[in-house]
């Protein structure tokens, strides 16, 4: 019953979003609103029954209602309902109706937001999410169906794969589904102001505050993915260039350097169609993301089903790349004739280089991931691309982009001025200066990571140095207190010093990155109880093994009492879980965070519980945890870049 | 001149989607043995009877040596046409070996019963055995000739055809270029 509710829903939505697609070129065609109004309706409806899809197979997990396959294959009878619920998004079929869930919630606020306004640019913008949504439904309806029964219904289900039950994992495949959808929204209103050629900066103002949350759940998806493989994978690692992670990351890239970019097309009518590039590769990243997922067509870690699902998503990505460029090709006269710019040193000089430097790492983590294929088509040679490969070419990328970052914000608009450069950077670039030094005279000697630091203090000091000086004229011409002038100065200005913030955020994730990239210690050991490891600053001693049964597995649990210098901290008990339908146990592994570093302590293996013998590996990765504060700082500095101030809008011309 | 763009435009983006699909045709996980051609590494198994065999010690021989496992399905399609191979094969200087990993005794001893398996059989304990293969599923079979040289390795379920034609090849001390395959589980 529940099925045929589910898969009803499924082909309703899709013959629905197959009129989306109808309906908008009759709107253009016979100039009929009723078309247009029917498209919206249509929009509407695949909501409604996507939600009750979704509803559905949700209520088939909650229930246990095993005569669902895909049920069967991911709940057993002891999963706890939160993650009968996240089932959801625990394999294939699930994750792709949770996809489209998504897709038509944004696509059904956009009709109802715009319903009043853009009404040129509408019926294109709603056809494009129609075209989207066709698809993603298509697949769910006919390809990878969430609603196949299973007759007879077995007793229990097989359960979901055991590192997924996480709660990080929860939270991580939403997120990132949310900011790969997110992206939609952008590149549909691009891809309608392509068709009707009105190629001004409509499109871009209305959808700012769209890319921007589609921006920072990316963000997030790919934190929380780092999290998650950071304290369940056990390896002490937080990213290790998998396909399957890059496939994540990449299309943040082009995301981001939309974002800047887009400001030098609002305030000097320029880079338009790089714009439209940006956010179009942005796009269809999202959906080679899936494809290089879902296809098997790479090696990764990450092992996932594949089937049918891949050629369909290389179909799809065919249709929205030679759609999309081919369109941009088409339109390209309707964007030339834009002025050169005044000078090289210019904040529209430094949006350049970002995302000259954002694009060229992208190309190069591409095609690190997608080496292995070229490699073996073109000269027939089997090579495997790993870290070390992805951490030299992007570090240099990276870190220059950390310099961009400091100087972007601040140089001028047009032609920046010798007083402008030493008025925001002198005092700035000499305090990170200094500071290099103490760290230089202190313990660090290597230049990577040296000049990491430096830069990083250098973005912070002119964020400082600069709002510092913002205040202090607040108060000045308005005798504000501290607290109010910046309160003032953020609601003023919420674009920019949003922004900074996000900048101060992304500066701590580049100081854990740094730090753990750089400082790690490992050791490992075997040892008997009342034995210790010394690790750095710390002292690991062995206290005892246990076995306990648990709900879905057998855990294994090591006690270790850790000492920092010779002080007695708490007890660790990293634990290896043995599930019945898995050949080789999970191990969970346990760490202690601080803001200095953490140590992670990993149980790589015991002899029989009663001999009470353990090895384990231990790690101390020193300011770690910046990466995941620097997080929050971003969603933070995010919400004050879209909040909805009233009276002095965020909207206002003379922001920067 | 939009028609011009257009073509550059499709001809840019069509070699990229041609590599993606290229990608279908391939198995990334597909890593070729090189351990076809080479001395097959020596071991020491104990068997389900009791006895202990040294791979040395059936020097002169030749020998083929299946990687099973009792949950392992496709081991289960292919336990008959094995058994049956072995029965027309033992009095031709030939011995048949099943080694059992990641398993348990009592599953594979039930195994052994279920489908009457009367050649030789042992357990790889401490999976070593498997290691020093370069096991990846099961089943795996090697075909080893008197030399001690392992002539062919087949992954996944042989039939009864190849193995036939394998030992007589491994008789005449003819290496395969490439392992066979079959359906197969993997244990990674």
């Amino acid at each position: 019953m529940t099925a045929t509710i589910g898969h009803s829903c499924v082909v309703i939505a899709f013959l629905l979003a197959i009129w989306g697609i109808i309906a908008p070129l009759l709107t253009y065609k016979t100039g009929r609103e009723a078309f247009f109004a029917s498209t919206r309706a249509g929009i509407l409806g695949q909501f409604l029954l996507v939600t009750v899809a979704s509803s559905a197979l949700i209520y088939a997990l909650v229930t246990a209602d095993f005569s669902i396959k895909y049920v069967a294959f991911n709940t057993t009878r002891a999963t706890p309902v939160y993650y009968r619920v996240t089932g959801l998004w625990g394999a294939l079929e699930g994750s792709l109706l949770l996809w489209e869930w998504l897709l038509v919630i944004f696509s059904g606020l956009v009709a109802w937001i715009y319903k009043d306004r853009h009404r040129e640019l509408m019926p294109w913008v709603l056809l494009i999410f129609s075209i989207v949504s066709a698809f993603f439904l298509a697949v769910i309806a006919f390809a990878s169906n969430p609603f196949e029964v299973l007759s007879p219904p077995p007793a229990d289900g097989r359960g979901l794969n055991p590192l997924l039950e996480d709660a990080n994992m929860i939270t991580h495949p939403p997120l990132l589904y949310t900011g790969f959808v997110g992206l939609t929204v952008p590149y549909a209103f691009a891809m309608a102001a392509l068709i009707i050629g009105r190629l001004d900066e409509a499109w871009i103002k209305t959808t700012r505050r769209w890319t921007i949350t589609a921006w920072c759940f990316l963000t997030m998806g790919n934190l929380v993915g780092a999290w998650w493989s950071y304290h369940v994978l056990g390896w002490g690692g937080y990213w290790a260039w998998d396909p399957v992670e890059n496939a994540a990351f990449m299309p943040w890239l082009p995301a981001t350097a939309f974002l800047h970019s887009v400001q030098v097309q609002e305030r000097r009518s320029r880079l338009k169609a790089w714009n439209l590039f940006l956010i179009i590769i942005a796009f269809s990243l999202t959906i080679f993301g899936t494809f290089l997922t879902r296809s098997g067509i790479l090696s990764s870690i990450h092992a996932f089903s594949s089937g049918p699902v891949g050629t369909l998503f290389l179909s799809f990505l065919a249709l929205v790349l030679l759609g999309s460029f081919g369109l941009l090709a088409y339109r390209m006269d309707h964007l030339r004739g834009q002025p050169e710019f005044d000078s090289m040193i210019s904040r529209e000089s430094a949006f350049l280089l970002n995302n000259v430097v954002l694009v060229s790492a992208l190309f190069t983590i591409f095609l690190g991931t997608i080496f292995p294929l070229l490699s073996e088509a073109i000269a027939g040679v089997q090579v495997s691309v790993g870290a070390p490969y992805f951490n030299s070419v992007t570090v240099p990328l990276f870190l220059s982009l950390v310099f961009l970052m400091a100087l972007g914000p601040m140089i001028a608009w047009r032609r920046a001025s010798w007083n402008n450069l030493k008025r925001n950077f002198l005092w700035p670039a000499l305090a990170s200066i200094g500071v290099a030094l103490l760290l230089f005279v202190w313990a660090i000697r290597d230049f990577l990571p040296l000049l990491g630091f430096m830069l990083s203090a250098f973005v912070a000091f002119t964020i400082f140095f600069d709002t510092a000086r913002a205040v202090r004229a607040r108060r000045r011409i308005a005798g504000e207190r501290i607290a109010t002038a910046l309160g003032t100065l953020v609601r003023r200005n919420q674009r920019r010093y949003g922004g900074l913030v996000v900048h101060l955020g992304i500066v701590l994730i580049a100081l854990g990155i740094a730090g753990s990239m750089s400082y790690s210690i490992e050791r490992q050991a075997t040892l008997e109880v009342g034995q210790s490891l010394a690790i750095g600053p710390y002292k690991v001693r062995f206290e005892g093994l246990r076995g306990l049964q648990q709900p879905t597995h057998f855990r294994v649990e090591a006690t270790f009492r850790v000492f920092n210098n010779g002080d007695e901290s708490r007890l660790y008990s990293p634990a290896l879980k043995f599930f019945p339908n898995q050949q080789a146990p999970v191990g969970r592994a346990e760490f202690q965070s601080t803001l200095a570093d953490d140590l992670y302590i990993i149980l790589s293996g015991f002899s029989e519980v009663g001999k009470n013998q353990a090895t384990l590996k231990a790690l101390v990765r020193p300011l770690v945890a910046w990466i995941w504060i620097g997080g929050v700082v971003i969603v933070f500095g995010t919400i004050i870049a879209i909040w909805p101030f009233r009276g002095e809008s965020g909207e206002r011309k003379d922001e920067s | 001149m939009p028609w011009r763009r257009l073509l550059i435009t499709f001809l840019l983006i069509l070699p990229l989607l041609w590599l993606l699909a290229y990608g279908f045709t391939r198995d990334p996980r597909y890593i070729a043995s090189p351990l076809i051609g080479r001395q097959a590494p020596d071991f020491r198994v104990l068997l389900f009877d009791g006895k202990e065999l040294k791979l040395e010690e059936i020097r002169g021989k030749i020998v083929f040596v299946n990687f099973w496992a009792s949950w392992c399905v496709p081991c289960r399609e292919e336990a008959r046409d094995l058994e049956a191979a072995w029965q027309r094969l033992k009095d031709k200087n030939v011995v048949f070996l099943g080694i059992n990993i990641q398993d348990r005794q009592e599953d594979a001893t039930k195994f052994l019963r279920e489908f009457n398996v009367t050649y030789p059989n042992g357990r790889d304990l401490s999976g070593r055995i498997a290691i020093d293969y370069g096991v990846w599923g099961v089943p795996e079979t090697f075909f080893i000739d008197s030399s001690g040289k392992i002539t062919y390795k087949h992954v996944g379920t042989p039939g009864a055809e190849t193995i036939m034609v394998k030992v007589e090849e491994a008789r005449e001390g003819l290496v395969s270029a490439k392992e066979g395959k079959g359906s197969y589980q993997s244990i990674r």
